[in-house]
């Protein structure tokens, strides 16, 4: 105790002071509170989106009141989510080594055929076709499987119930083959244009624009069918209405990859040079160039989360990239070009590369760290026997590796490939056909617009932040709209070769967007034209014979 | 070496029941911000493709225009109008049948109100009141009492509980119910005043509580415990009729001739608390919805409008070929309905949500409306989202005087912005909206 004490000087002095202690916290957590907060730090880290708002900073009293209240909404929504795992049905496969000494990619597919059950096991098949290379696909429920040879070879069948959907010849070169939104159709590029084919391989449509489509790719939301020529060409159809959305020019020459981010819908083109591009229906620049490779690019594939890309190279490199950074994060070293990559929806890429195929796990779970950890070996190997693989597809929800070469095709098991559970109202294996109906009817009625496709899909619904000036012009839009061909439409000066119509075509054409705007001016133009030779030959007879040679067009 | 690897068979595992199973990884779900943007796309559009707000008239309306109207406050069913040829009808509004009529007045009927025992008041400016009893007496009956007055009456209103109405003429005359045909108990009025007054309505929860609306453009608030005025306020233009808010007692809407419709706090009337603005002609009727958030009007306009306590502008207008200019509107009681009187002599029904169906809904349609009502107003902040929820038919006439008054107001402004620029400083001190219209208030 400190006592207040005289000393001999008549001073007064403090004895026995305690040294101050360090202040505990108010109420300290208790063991239950501590689990809950981090049940919930990791429910937010799978489900949550974003950050929480800091209500505490918040002055105004309603707002808070408001936020606080959302945010309440999307705790429980995401703790229910986090709860609602329980009903998972299925485990994801694994490959798991019980010793240092074992080493997965040591294992041959005859081992896990053994290892695993009968049904699964013979899901690993092989197809001796001799119509040339053929090249997969998937459908994205991964139900049905497409297959076409080089030599105009195309098979469909429901593979895992070994039904076959139909059989064509169509006696000229295939240089790729896409399933559309579900297994009702698929399309073709053949050599001269792109076809579109239904279930029964009847031709339901002849795509004339795409004139000798060498890669297709097709945005499931958007229902667009994407191709890109050998004239460099990239073009964008809307399946559902037939029109031609976008044509964009890539000017590289004839692009050797082309890729689809499945998390943001942009278009990825590899090139001779060894560029990659990135393109939306919206640009007719690309958004992206990245100097990948030293040589073209072979293959280009982009994992679920849209964050890392892998790019196989004719230089023998494989570089995987950040996407979000736009950095090299790893380059590897193939021995021949990879030509085909596939991620799986767990994250394991199978490069095919020459006649093998390597099958890598981790390699971007390692990346997310702050100095990222290079995967140094693969996770399973297949093939190396004479047989040249063209393309290498995953099946979606399954663990099978679908791998398609210059002899057929054969299906490998690849444990811990597939997604395990898989969300019926997204794409269902299991699918009725009641339920496939249903699915194309809500999917077209959310089909999103062309215009959505950005780098970042989420731009939607945020808030304005332009300036008043043009959020003002926005306001107004009951206002009847302006044509702004309208003007062009009355100018006639009718004098020169410099129309007004051709100038607004140049200048602000918007050179490759086929819309109503450009298919109208396209119109006008060749009205125009028209009216001007008949004027000249309505001249010519004026003037006589003798004198029809001074007509003169548009004078 | 551990193997084990997923096996999905060619058939859904277990018995042939169709079973959905979800995921609700986000990974999962790529453009679920652009999906759900276009699903409350569809969903402002579907709203707007079923808006059907009319659903029919009652029976066949009244010979000549309806003038005034009364809800039982007892009863969903029973529906009481009156018109400008004295005739009085009361309607089944399920059947939207004509039960109960009679020729009540010689002249314009006024003012209707129902009193707790279900006996139907009616005045007219044929200076009398009368007591009918349409759930018992037969039709072309004799009122069952009549109060004579002296001058025109305008409006009535029945007081909460006791038995007691106040008729308005020149003065505010209390009739007691228990003494029939009698003279009034009590009259009130602002002691300089001498204007008819046009509105008068007694506060349902404050019950003591009396206001009134005079041609002199004043509200008068009136106390019936000390029998006298208490406070008034002159607006600039007159009002023509008064709603009191049944959730917050001190508040009331005036229905005003300049076209707006101003809500008031009792205890301060030097300031309107909100100004509802979008009508092109005087406001002839205006009453809040039995939850107190909402209010619908009738304009000289020909058009009703439904309008938020606290937004500015309507959220909707309705508006038929036949209608004319409309002299009195009521929410019914269960807050689903709207009904109109008008100058055509029909009796309209209308929907308060015109995308509103009241047909039985099974639970997962309703969760679809509900789920489509969130998403409308999660992204109401889109400009196309909004563009297609504000979008409304206009009758011509009603847009063109929109566009002249919108220029008018313009140019008003325009010129006090020029007067203020060449004024001394300060001297001109702007006028806040809510205060514009007050040209003083005494207590």
């Amino acid at each position: 105790m400190e006592t207040l004490v005289e000393n001999g000087d008549g001073q007064l002095t403090i004895q026995n002071l305690q040294s101050p202690t360090k202040r505990r916290p108010t109420s300290t957590l208790t063991a239950e509170d501590k689990e809950n907060q981090k049940q919930v730090a990791e429910a937010r880290k799978k489900y949550g989106r974003g950050r929480p708002v800091r209500i505490n900073e918040v002055r105004d009293k309603k707002l808070r009141a408001n936020l606080k209240r959302i945010e309440n909404k999307y705790r429980t929504a995401v703790l229910n989510a986090k709860d609602a795992e329980i009903l998972y049905e299925n485990q994801e496969g694994f490959l798991q080594p019980e010793s240092e000494l074992e080493k997965t990619y040591k294992v041959r597919q005859a081992d896990i055929l053994d290892a695993i059950g009968v049904q699964q096991a013979n899901k690993a098949v092989d197809f001796r076709l001799d119509l040339g290379p053929y090249v997969s696909d998937y459908t994205r429920n991964g139900r049905s499987l497409l297959l076409a040879g080089r030599k105009g070879h195309i098979a469909t069948c429901e593979w895992r119930a070994g039904k076959p959907g139909c059989e064509l010849h169509l006696n000229e070169t295939v240089r790729d083959a896409k399933w559309l939104h579900n297994d009702q159709y698929f399309a073709v590029a053949q050599k001269k244009h792109t076809y579109i084919y239904d279930h029964a391989g009847v031709e339901i449509h002849c795509l004339k624009k795409y004139v000798e489509t060498t890669h297709l790719e097709f945005l499931p939301y958007h229902f667009l069918l994407a191709g890109v020529e050998n004239s460099g060409f990239l073009r964008y159809t809307d399946t559902s209405t037939g029109q031609v959305v976008a044509e964009h020019p890539t000017r590289k020459g004839a692009p050797t990859a082309l890729a689809q981010n499945p998390y943001n819908a942009i278009l990825h083109v590899g090139h001779q040079h060894g560029t990659v591009s990135l393109w939306s229906p919206n640009s007719t620049t690309p958004l992206v160039k990245i100097q990948s490779n030293a040589g073209p690019v072979r293959s280009i594939a982009i994992d679920r989360s849209g964050h890392y890309m892998l790019c196989g190279g004719q230089d023998l490199r494989l570089k995987l990239w950040d996407l979000r950074a736009l950095k090299e994060v790893h380059s590897y070293r193939t021995h021949q070009p990879a030509s085909s990559i596939d991620i799986s929806d767990r994250g394991l890429a199978a490069i095919g590369s020459g006649t093998g195929v390597t099958i890598w796990k981790d390699l971007f779970t390692a990346s997310t760290s702050v100095d990222p950890i290079k995967v140094q070996s693969p996770y399973l190997n297949w093939g190396n026997e004479g047989r040249r693989v063209e393309r290498v597809r995953f099946c979606p929800f399954d663990d099978i590796l679908g791998i398609s070469h210059a002899e057929g095709f054969s299906s490998i098991v690849v444990p811990g490939a597939g997604e395990p559970n898989y969300d019926a109202l997204e794409a269902n294996p299991y699918e009725t056909r009641k339920q496939r109906q249903e699915a194309e009817v809500q999917s077209l009625l959310t089909k999103l617009q062309p215009e959505t496709i950005a780098l970042d899909p989420n731009f939607i619904g945020t808030l304005d932040i332009r300036s008043a000036e043009q959020r003002k012009q926005e306001k107004d839009l009951d206002a009847p709209p302006v044509d702004p061909l309208a003007k062009l439409k009355e100018r006639n000066r009718g004098r020169g070769k410099n129309s007004a119509i051709r100038r607004h075509l140049r200048k602000k054409g918007g050179k490759n967007i086929v819309d109503e705007k450009r298919l109208r001016l396209e119109e006008m133009k060749k009205e125009r034209m028209e009216r001007g030779k008949e004027k000249l030959k309505k001249d010519q007879v004026d003037l006589g014979p003798a004198l029809a040679r001074f007509a003169r067009k548009g004078a | 070496m551990k193997i084990k690897s997923l096996t999905r068979t060619s058939a859904p595992p277990g018995d042939g029941a169709v079973r959905q199973p979800r995921n609700l990884d986000p990974a999962h779900h790529p453009f679920e911000r652009a999906r759900e943007y276009t699903r409350a796309l569809n969903a402002v559009k579907m709203e707007r493709m079923f808006a059907a707000p009319f659903v029919g008239q009652l029976g066949d309306g009244h010979v000549d225009g309806v003038y005034s109207m009364a809800k039982d406050p007892g009863s969903l069913e029973r529906f009481a109008s009156g018109s400008g040829d004295g005739v009085v009808k009361v309607w089944d509004l399920t059947s939207r049948e004509e039960v109960w009529n009679t020729r009540a007045h010689d002249n314009v009927v006024r003012g209707l109100c129902w009193t707790p025992e279900r006996k139907l008041l009616s005045c007219a400016t044929d200076k009398t009141v009368k007591v009918w009893d349409p759930y018992n007496g037969e039709k072309k009956g004799l009122p069952l009492a009549t109060y004579l007055g002296q001058g025109a009456f305008t409006d009535i209103s029945h007081h909460r509980d006791r038995p007691t109405f106040a008729a308005s003429s020149s003065t505010i005359s209390i009739y007691d119910l228990s003494r029939p045909s009698s003279g009034p108990s009590q009259v009130l009025r602002w002691p300089t005043s001498t204007d008819t007054i046009t509105a008068v309505s007694f506060n349902q929860t404050e019950t003591s509580i009396l206001a009134s609306a005079a041609l002199d453009r004043a509200i008068v608030l009136y106390d019936l415990r000390t029998s006298s005025p208490v406070s008034k306020a002159i607006l600039r233009l007159a009002s023509n009729a008064i709603s009191w808010n049944p959730m917050e007692a001190f508040n009331f809407a005036a229905a005003n001739e300049d076209h707006n419709i101003y809500i008031f706090d009792m205890r301060k009337l030097d300031r309107a608390l909100n100004v509802l603005k979008d009508h092109v002609a005087a406001v002839m009727d205006v009453e809040f919805s039995p939850t107190g958030e909402e209010l619908v009007s009738a304009s000289y306009d020909r058009t009703i409008r439904l309008w938020n306590r606290d937004r500015g502008h309507s959220r909707d207008i309705y508006h038929t070929k036949r209608m004319q200019r409309v002299f009195s509107v009521r929410f019914t009681a269960d807050n689903k309905y709207v009904l109109s009187g008008s100058d055509d002599g029909n009796v309209r029904l209308w929907r308060v949500n015109a995308s509103d169906r009241s047909g039985v809904k099974s639970a997962r349609q309703r969760q679809k409306l509900e789920y489509d009502q969130a998403l409308v107003r999660r992204y109401a902040h889109m400009p196309e989202i909004r563009r297609i929820k504000r979008h409304r038919h206009l009758p011509k006439t009603i847009k063109k005087a929109t566009e002249i008054k919108g220029e008018e107001l313009k140019s008003i402004k325009r010129k006090e912005e020029n007067v203020r620029k060449h004024s001394k400083k300060g001297s001109m001190p702007r006028q806040s909206e809510r205060e514009k219209m007050i040209l003083g208030t005494e207590k």
